[in-house]
């Protein structure tokens, strides 16, 4: 297999006495869906900190693409290619949903061809600002919020929110896409449209792990699923697999209930067996 | 309208002295109040567009003055250790860039200082800086005469080849002075927050974590938004110091700050006219005052007239009065065509 693109080499995290991961260890290749699930407080969101520079890890690092993120700032490590949403606050408020996305084109990409301070001042912006206002209207069109544009996004549903989020991260043109519960807050039918978004952006080449609760959702677009308990990694493998886990299963419905699973399934098997 | 609005501001206070007539004491009071108006749009910038409260700002004006008046009126120092500096007078359209350098470098320095920590910080660090330059203004009698004062401060020339030079010693001449800058400073600002930095602002006051996860440097934004901040108030401060040619530690009065963010908050922080229009309410407000009340108890009318302005209007005037026009005119419109493609 090539060279993983996102590398969690045994991260730890603790603060003070509270160890809030205490052994990942995880990759992610090219092309990927890869779904991080676990219950509350298991340390999803904590992991996204630190892949996203927001957090120190007491030990271990995380590797973009080759590069130890260990010691960059969150602005620095988005413009290696590593963008991600947030799980509440994913839009800047009191600005319309056009001039976020306006806001989120700031890198406009690695190619770095945004004005410089002194061209603005001289009025000489004109040609980048109206690329960028182009290209902020493809990215609204491409999560279907181009008719808000207009709206305070302050004042947008909570799962129209979620898709600015998306649309800001998108912005910055990545490689690789962490999406922080992205469908809280969102209908079945949402989630739906939802799915078909996230599929469509990986097949546009952008890798994309993703922290979520909605099983179903989960189930439906990964690639692959890892499962974080009291901050360790208690399995891995295709949903199929994660499935029927009795770790996993153990986890999310407690003790006792992974043994009568498998009480339930020897007795299934040989219902059928008799039959 | 929100395009022409500036215009007319700048029209009608192009044609205020053919107006009032050229009354010496109205006029002065018009100039300083336009002084202040300019630091005062340099405090919106960090204020109103960034979040970041410097109660210090007052500095950086003081900074300009002294640096300005001291450039043209040259001095001659001992800094002990044999070394003595010696300067000899230069005209005060030098002082002028010089000052808006000095002020600059401060303002660097100041948000370099505090940027990493930020809100409350920022505020401590204002005050402090402010406060240890006017001890050394107060102090430091060999460069700056102290408590004495600096005097016969020149006035600004203006030389255009061919054409002559001008001493603009009368108060019309500086009265439009002040307005060119003004202009000017009110013209920079308004570039700045419609453009990509301004966005950076922006998006750093509404969301801090999200404006970072899309790239943006706080640090670098905040620190470039403090020095063209500090640089403008010093601007201001040369004006100051080459109108009333003559100079004290008490430019460096905390009131004087206070007075800025009165005219900011009570005008609209934010906005682009809200430091113009809180500044000629709040600066042409003792004029109005001082033939019916001593100058201690215009302070209190001061507050009563803020209070007033923010139980109407909590945000400020303009805000408040863009409000009432959106409402005049029905909901908001989807975004405009012409706003997306101009």
């Amino acid at each position: 297999m090539s060279a993983p693109l996102l590398a969690i080499d045994h991260v730890g995290v603790r603060f003070g006495g509270l160890v809030a991961i205490a052994d990942l260890h995880f990759d992610v290749h090219r092309g990927e869906i890869v779904s991080l699930i676990g219950p509350n407080g298991a340390g999803k969101t904590t992991a996204f900190n630190v892949m996203t520079g927001f957090l120190k890890p007491s030990r271990g690092q995380v590797r973009f693409r080759g590069t130890p993120l260990g010691g960059l700032q969150p602005h620095e490590i988005v413009r290696l290619g590593l963008a991600r949403t947030f799980q509440r606050t994913s839009v800047f408020p009191d600005d319309t949903v056009f001039d976020n996305v306006m806001i989120g084109l700031h890198r406009r990409g690695a190619s770095g061809d945004h004005p410089r301070l002194l061209d603005t001042l001289l009025g000489r912006d004109g040609a980048a600002e109206r690329a960028s206002r182009g290209r902020a209207l493809e990215l609204l069109d491409r999560v279907g919020l181009a008719a808000r544009a207009g709206e305070k996004a302050g004042a947008l549903a909570y799962g129209e929110q979620r898709l600015v989020g998306v649309a800001l991260a998108l912005a910055s043109n990545p490689t690789m896409l962490l999406l922080d519960e992205p469908v809280s807050g969102m209908n079945a039918s949402e989630t739906q449209v939802f799915v078909r978004l996230i599929r469509g952006i990986r097949d546009d080449g952008i890798t994309i792990l993703l922290v979520e609760h909605d099983m179903p959702m989960v189930m439906a677009v990964s690639d692959r699923i890892a499962v974080l308990n009291h901050g360790r990694l208690i399995a891995q493998g295709p949903p199929a697999a994660i499935r029927t886990d009795p770790a996993v299963i153990e986890a999310y419905l407690g003790q006792g209930s992974a043994a009568r699973e498998a009480a339930h399934r020897a007795a299934a098997v040989r219902e059928t067996s008799d039959a | 309208m929100t395009r022409l609005a500036p215009l007319a501001v700048l029209a009608g206070l192009g044609l205020l002295p053919l107006a009032l007539g050229t009354n010496p004491y109205l006029l002065n009071a018009m100039i300083t109040t336009g002084i202040l108006i300019i630091a005062a749009m340099s405090l919106n910038l960090l204020l109103g567009f960034t979040g970041q409260l410097s109660l210090g700002h007052i500095a950086f004006f003081g900074i300009g003055a002294y640096v300005s008046a001291l450039t043209s009126l040259g001095f001659d120092v001992d800094l002990g250790f044999g070394l003595r500096v010696v300067h000899a007078p230069w005209p005060a359209a030098i002082g002028f860039p010089l000052a808006i350098l000095a002020a600059g470098a401060c303002g660097w320095l100041v948000g370099r200082l505090s940027f990493r920590v930020r809100g409350a910080y920022f505020v401590i660090v204002t005050i402090s800086f402010a406060e240890v330059v006017r001890l050394v203004a107060l102090n430091w009698v060999e460069l700056t005469q102290g408590p004495l004062a600096l005097t016969g401060i020149p006035a600004f020339t203006l030389g255009l080849p061919g054409l002559g030079t001008w001493t603009l010693k009368t108060k019309l001449q500086n009265y439009y002075l002040v307005l060119s800058v003004g202009t000017l400073c009110y013209l920079i600002v308004a570039r700045l927050v419609g453009s990509r930095f301004g966005r950076a602002m922006r998006g750093l006051k509404e969301n801090e974590s999200l404006a970072l996860s899309v790239g943006i440097d706080a640090t670098r934004t905040l620190t470039i938004a403090a020095v063209i901040s500090a640089g403008m108030a010093g601007a201001a401060g040369s004006l100051y110091a080459h109108y009333l040619r003559i100079i004290d530690p008490d430019v460096f009065q905390f009131s004087t700050t206070v007075t800025m963010v009165i005219m900011v908050v009570g005008g609209g922080k934010g906005t682009l006219l809200g430091p113009i229009i809180g500044g000629v309410i709040f600066g042409m407000l003792p004029v109005a005052l001082r033939p019916v009340m001593a100058p201690e108890a215009q302070w209190m009318v001061y507050g009563l007239v803020l209070i007033a302005i923010l139980f109407v209007v909590p945000k400020g005037i303009v805000p408040g009065l863009a409000g009432l026009v959106r409402r005049r005119a029905g909901p908001a419109p989807a975004p405009l065509a012409a706003e997306v493609h101009p």
